[in-house]
């Protein structure tokens, strides 16, 4: 009897200081909360037509672009600058390398968010959402397509991720029991999700494997697989330089004095990693580029689409970030972190969307709905990052 | 013969065949051939009859095939017609050419789906299941042909395609269309029988037909068999598809995910071993005695 009691006080407990904790803190009239606040509740009524009236009332989606912007922005794109967490999470716990240690906890967070954000918008998108549960329970395995192994391992890796996020969630419930215990399975955790990224970043790309007829020549490639991998490093990694220069900024005063100091290193062997990534994936992209003896397409609109691309958006910020590697410069690289996702945002949108089905005459665009939408999901996303940056210890003082 | 040894000798020889009974009906399963249509357009009157049959045994939209001048422009299936006839102008004149699912021996479709709801039944048809289709529309960015179509204006949408009318096929009928088609313009078979007559016709009249069966090799082979009396790709069809199934482009992909699975992890944690020992021997500082 006094065990339960003593749990339904501690519960109790809990519950009050959770209610403590959702109140919102510092100003209401942010720039961003006038902004965010009216979209994402336009947002939300375009999503009550799009789930009573279908996907046709507000996309522009057709029999021909069966796929668009919520896919092909939010979703596959969106997954590929998620892939930072995996990378870090390796760097630091499995190499062990300590000076990465300091935004560990930021990048899972933002990892595990974008993953329940923009892989969650996947259900904005599916017609009949209510089955989704299908190929999880196992009435009806597709084993052999590729989106059941994208779909089984978005799920796992969100559970992983959570795992490796869980200490902090202990630390800010003061659960200093389950604390050590989720500590406990971080390697397990961060080993296993490493695999899954591999396989799923990979795995989207794989996705557009059986359109063949329809991707331009220029995107299509069998190695597609291999090339969503490796540009998902430099994705993730451009994306941590880009969400640490905002953070430096807005969160200035939940960071510590020392992780400030070593900020600048961090930067700069984030660069050199990008670089590198970016030099193997031009790489890749040539060999495919001269063994398909593609040079006869590149004399079209596509072709120069594709230079814009591949030298404007990947070969350029990979020689910025090798420049502003050897000359510490901060700046540079800081630009060429925000050219490298711009042209990580071309490639994905060019290989699902613009380069897909690209010769025939109703092209597709999406509809300022869509836009709404995807902005709704990417403020959500920040709303809930913001929420608990300001709340849990994510930015670590001690390191 | 005793009632023992009756029994003995009986409950022995069932015993004995139960296994041989089981392999004699995988036999049976695997002798059962895919069926299909050979539509040779060059019968083909363009009166539309089929597109009728097929929308009135779905349920579908039922086109007014008198007044309606559809045949004015080429159209594509849509999710209220699962087949549509279309007519070309060429060098021998008007040419109809029925378009519907093509029922691939290895379809794009249910390699690409998630749930099973795409499913090739062992008769041969494709069909769909709405209780399974999460709507997610990867068949439709996989398939070749371009056929299944989605239903944007609903809220629970349907993926709309031909079926080949498999419950007609289950009563022992005819798809609808090859039923209703007065010129026999459509033949319903199996495809090794549909294959020899295809090719008999070719060679009977070598000067009417061009010398290719649309859907024999294409994209691994399909149900649906085309001849024609003029090159394929002057009546709206796809001939840079290839043969290789498509199911196969993914095939490498999928059988490297178990590699991955299991052999990472252990790199991996092999990785994480080393380095624990580096970081020892830094912290004794005997990395120069090494």
């Amino acid at each position: 009897m006094s065990n339960k009691a003593v749990l339904i006080g501690e519960f109790r407990k809990f519950f009050k200081f959770l209610i403590q904790e959702m109140k919102p803190r510092g100003k209401w009239l942010t720039p961003f909360n006038i902004i965010s606040i009216p979209i994402i509740l336009l947002g939300l009524v375009i999503l009550f037509f799009r789930f009573t009236k279908g996907l046709g009332s507000v996309t522009n989606l057709s029999q021909q672009f069966p796929w668009g912007f919520w896919i092909g922005f939010d979703v596959v794109t969106g997954v590929a600058f998620a892939g930072g967490a995996y990378i870090i999470t390796f760097v630091v716990y499995v190499m062990r390398v300590e000076k990465y240690h300091s935004i560990v906890r930021v990048t899972v967070l933002n990892g595990l968010l974008a993953y329940i954000f923009y892989a969650g918008a996947l259900v904005l998108d599916l017609g009949r959402p209510w089955h989704i549960i299908n190929p999880i329970i196992g009435n009806s395995f597709g084993y052999n397509s590729v989106l059941f192994l994208v779909s089984w391992h978005f799920l796992l890796y969100m559970i992983a991720e959570f795992v490796e996020f869980s200490p902090v969630i202990a630390e800010w419930a003061h659960w200093e029991k389950v604390r050590k215990f989720v500590s406990a399975l971080t390697l397990g955790a961060v080993i296993f999700g490493i695999t899954l990224s591999m396989l799923h970043q990979s795995g989207l790309g794989a996705l557009f494997l059986m359109a063949k007829p329809k991707i331009h020549p220029l995107w299509y490639s069998e190695f597609i697989p291999i090339l969503f991998f490796v540009s998902s490093i430099f994705a993730g990694l451009s994306m941590i330089i880009f969400e640490g220069i905002i953070s430096h900024k807005v969160f200035k005063d939940l960071i510590g004095e020392k992780s400030h100091y070593s900020y600048e290193e961090i930067i700069l062997g984030l660069g050199k990693g990008a670089a590198i990534a970016m030099f193997v994936y031009y790489f890749f992209k040539a060999l495919i580029f001269i063994h398909e003896k593609q040079w006869v397409l590149i004399n079209d609109f596509w072709g120069y689409w594709y230079l814009v691309e591949v030298i404007g958006f990947v070969l350029i910020p990979c020689f910025m970030f090798a420049y502003a590697v050897r000359n510490r410069s901060i700046g540079i690289i800081k630009i060429a972190s925000v050219l490298a996702l711009i042209g990580i945002i071309l490639n994905r949108l060019n290989i699902s969307v613009i380069a897909f089905n690209w010769d025939v005459a109703n092209k597709y665009y999406p509809s300022w709905q869509e836009i709404v939408v995807t902005l709704m999901v990417v403020f959500s996303e920040i709303w809930a990052f913001r929420w608990i940056a300001t709340r849990m210890p994510v930015f670590s003082k001690e390191n | 013969m005793n009632r023992r040894n009756f029994i003995r000798t009986t409950a022995t020889i069932s015993i004995a065949a139960l296994p041989l009974g089981k392999l004699n009906a995988q036999e049976n399963k695997e002798k059962k051939e895919f069926v299909g249509v050979l539509v040779d357009t060059t019968r083909c009157l363009g009166c539309r009859l089929c597109e009728v049959a097929c929308s009135e045994e779905h349920g579908n939209y039922v086109p007014d095939v008198k007044n309606d001048h559809a045949l004015e422009k080429i159209r594509d299936t849509s999710e209220k017609q699962w087949t549509v006839v279309n007519r070309f102008e060429t060098k021998n004149g008007e040419v109809f050419v029925k378009r519907q699912c093509m029922h691939c021996w290895q379809p794009a479709c249910t390699a690409a789906c998630l749930t099973n709801a795409m499913f090739k039944t062992k008769e041969g048809p494709i069909t769909w299941d709405g209780d399974k289709c999460m709507g997610c529309r990867y068949c439709m960015v996989s398939c070749p042909f371009d056929i299944p179509k989605f239903e944007y204006n609903k809220w629970n949408p349907k993926i709309q395609k031909c079926n080949m009318c498999y419950e007609r096929l289950q009563e022992g009928k005819k798809p609808a269309c090859v039923q209703a088609c007065p010129k026999d313009a459509l033949l319903f078979g199996i495809k090794r029988e549909l294959m020899e007559v295809a090719r008999h016709r070719v060679y009977s009249y070598p000067d009417k037909y061009v010398h290719k069966i649309y859907g024999e090799h294409e994209v691994g082979g399909t149900g649906w068999l085309y001849l024609s009396a003029v090159p394929f790709e002057q009546i709206g069809f796809r001939t840079d598809l290839g043969t290789t199934p498509y199911p196969e482009y993914t095939k490498e992909f999928l059988f490297s995910v178990p590699l991955v699975l299991f052999g990472v992890p252990a790199l991996l944690f092999g990785l994480n071993l080393l380095t624990d020992r580096k970081n020892e021997l830094n912290k004794n500082e005997r990395w120069e005695n090494e």
